[in-house]
């Protein structure tokens, strides 16, 4: 037991790393050299902003009591009657919260007002995420996807990856294109950082995933079943995770090799993401081939799905679509299909000869993700577009994003300046208005 | 006198610069250019997507030399930075009137 509060403290703060720094470096990599701060400060303000509000409304939310949407909001309000020895409960799946916003980010780069972000995040967590970690974490037997429809979702293919795929979606149709997107080339301006974010992401992962364990019975119950259970299921947890990362990693390099010509370190890094993405839901539910399995696919069919957004015409930037919702389907689906009896979930799937009962839930549970984050996040976000306006002055887009919100630049490499132009003549220019000042 | 401009392959330039320079050439201005002769770029594929590239990546060489040398050095360009495929840039000559080192104030021939 002791062992156990130990492990779930670290994956706590593992999955925070996953948020800050992992993805901002993920996505900041991702992004161009004018936008770099800008894309890291979505994550940065994630934390502090939903997470407060995980504390002050979510926990209760998701887990004060029964409900199909979402349990009673004030039941546990500001940890109301929760004892400190639960509080790292919370805090982990305040951790989820917080990336599963931060996620989000990567598809507006370059274009959103920071203040439309500020005011998306706390409406999009209090609207969207506290409810679907209900329905989906809390399985208590009204709750909509775990109780009701049943489907599996181990640590939150649903409720953190389609949930957030489906959200990027509906903003990068209300903000729409780039400037000059797609003709002009918008390549990522530092993949040694990606690539740095995306290792970091994959060990944060190992606190997302296997800090997901549920248990039957409490220690003081049964001691011996806590611990087999404890043993048994985070071994399963932690061997599937890595083994559908490997998978992926191949499986999408393959695909870019035949595709465009090329193995690309982009590819790599998204692999990575895109195996953890889809082993998230069936963590749990498969055996170690129904993990490479899931892995490989997901690796493979990513890797063709973000060219897709180049035939429908949507400027889904740094694919939180194509990876994050079409990676969270995959393993959600899959699910159904390699779900292992002696598998947490304890079902068969259709291939283990279980017939179509898990498929049919896990197909269910899909649907359900992406309507009720579909239809809540385009109020949200057409709401905003109506009053204070999603998008960044067209000039301002141009010149960098960073400039224009934050007032920096993220590579000032001679002193003084103010990050544009030649260094030169930068400098010079800069010392004249500080002599002007003084 | 003469100024000689070569735009070349990035790749060839160190082979350019070496033979230059046992030829019996002193100085050169050097630049990173970009742009694009009658093979217009080239296409391009990244992350699912094609871009035509318009501007290749070029060294442009600034070379002043006394009229009899022009000759010479224009050969040992071409002769260096030849690579017999598509992109291997462009020299031409055109004349100068006046050479002044700004350390010494000499002009013309004895500037060079």
């Amino acid at each position: 037991m002791d062992g156990y509060y130990a492990f779930m403290l670290v994956s706590t703060a593992f999955v925070l790393m996953m948020t800050v720094p992992a993805l901002a470096l993920f996505y900041g990599g991702m992004s161009r050299s004018k936008s770099v701060l800008n894309m890291m400060m979505m994550s940065f303000v994630a934390a502090p902003i939903v997470g407060i509000l995980y504390v002050a409304v979510g926990w209760s939310m998701g887990f004060g009591g029964d409900g199909t949407l979402f349990a009673n909001p004030f039941e546990l309000l500001w940890l109301d009657g929760v004892t400190t020895d639960n509080y790292v409960y919370v805090m982990f799946q305040m951790t989820f919260a917080i990336v599963t916003a931060a996620l989000i980010s990567g598809a507006v780069a370059d274009r959103m007002k920071f203040s439309a972000w500020l005011v998306f995040l706390p409406l999009w967590a209090v609207i969207v995420y506290f409810p679907m970690a209900h329905m989906v974490f809390s399985c208590t037997d009204d709750s909509l996807i775990c109780g009701r429809i049943g489907a599996q979702d181990y640590a939150g293919g649903t409720a953190v990856h389609i949930n957030a795929g489906v959200a990027a979606l509906v903003l990068v149709l209300l903000l729409g294109k780039r400037v000059g997107w797609p003709k002009e080339q918008m390549r990522p301006h530092n993949l040694t950082l990606t690539m740095l974010g995306a290792g970091m992401l994959w060990l944060g992962w190992y606190g997302f995933n296997v800090g997901s364990i549920v248990f039957g019975s409490t220690f003081e119950e049964d001691p011996d079943a806590f611990l087999n259970q404890f043993y048994s299921e985070t071994g399963r947890t932690f061997a599937n995770t890595t083994l559908a990362t490997f998978a992926a990693i191949l499986g999408w390099l393959l695909i870019e090799r035949l595709m465009h010509g090329k193995a690309t370190s982009l590819g790599a890094a998204s692999g990575i993401v895109a195996g953890l993405v889809a082993i998230t839901p069936a963590a749990g539910a498969v055996d170690i081939e129904g993990a490479v399995v899931i892995g490989l696919i997901a690796g493979a069919v990513c890797a063709w799905a973000v060219s897709l957004k180049y035939k429908l015409g949507y400027d889904d930037s740094l694919d939180v679509v194509g990876v994050h919702l079409v990676g969270g389907v995959i393993g959600t689906v899959l699910i159904g299909l390699l779900s292992t009896s002696e598998g947490a979930g304890g079902v068969d799937g259709l291939l283990y000869g279980g017939g179509f009962g898990s498929l049919g839930d896990q197909t269910l549970g899909v649907l359900v993700a992406v309507a009720y984050s579909g239809v809540l996040t385009t109020v949200i976000a057409v709401a905003i577009t109506f009053t204070m306006g999603l998008r960044l002055d067209e000039e301002d887009e141009v010149n960098g994003i960073d400039l224009a919100e934050h007032g920096e630049s993220a590579y000032d490499l001679h002193s003084g300046s103010s990050g544009s132009g030649s260094s030169i003549l930068a400098a010079s220019t800069s010392t004249k208005t500080e002599g002007v000042k003084a | 006198m003469k100024l000689v401009t070569a735009v070349i392959k990035p790749h060839k330039w160190e082979d350019v610069r070496e033979a230059l320079e046992t030829f019996g050439v002193t100085g050169m201005t050097v630049s990173e250019v970009s742009g694009y002769g009658r093979q217009k770029g080239h296409t391009e594929v990244y992350r699912g997507a094609e871009y035509d590239i318009a501007l290749v990546p070029k060294i442009r060489l600034e070379i002043v030399v006394d009229d009899a040398d022009a000759q010479d050095v224009v050969g040992i360009i071409v002769k260096t930075a030849q690579t017999g495929r598509i992109g291997d840039g462009k020299v031409w000559v055109s004349p100068v009137e006046t050479v002044v080192r700004v350390r010494t104030g000499d002009t013309d021939e004895a500037a060079i």
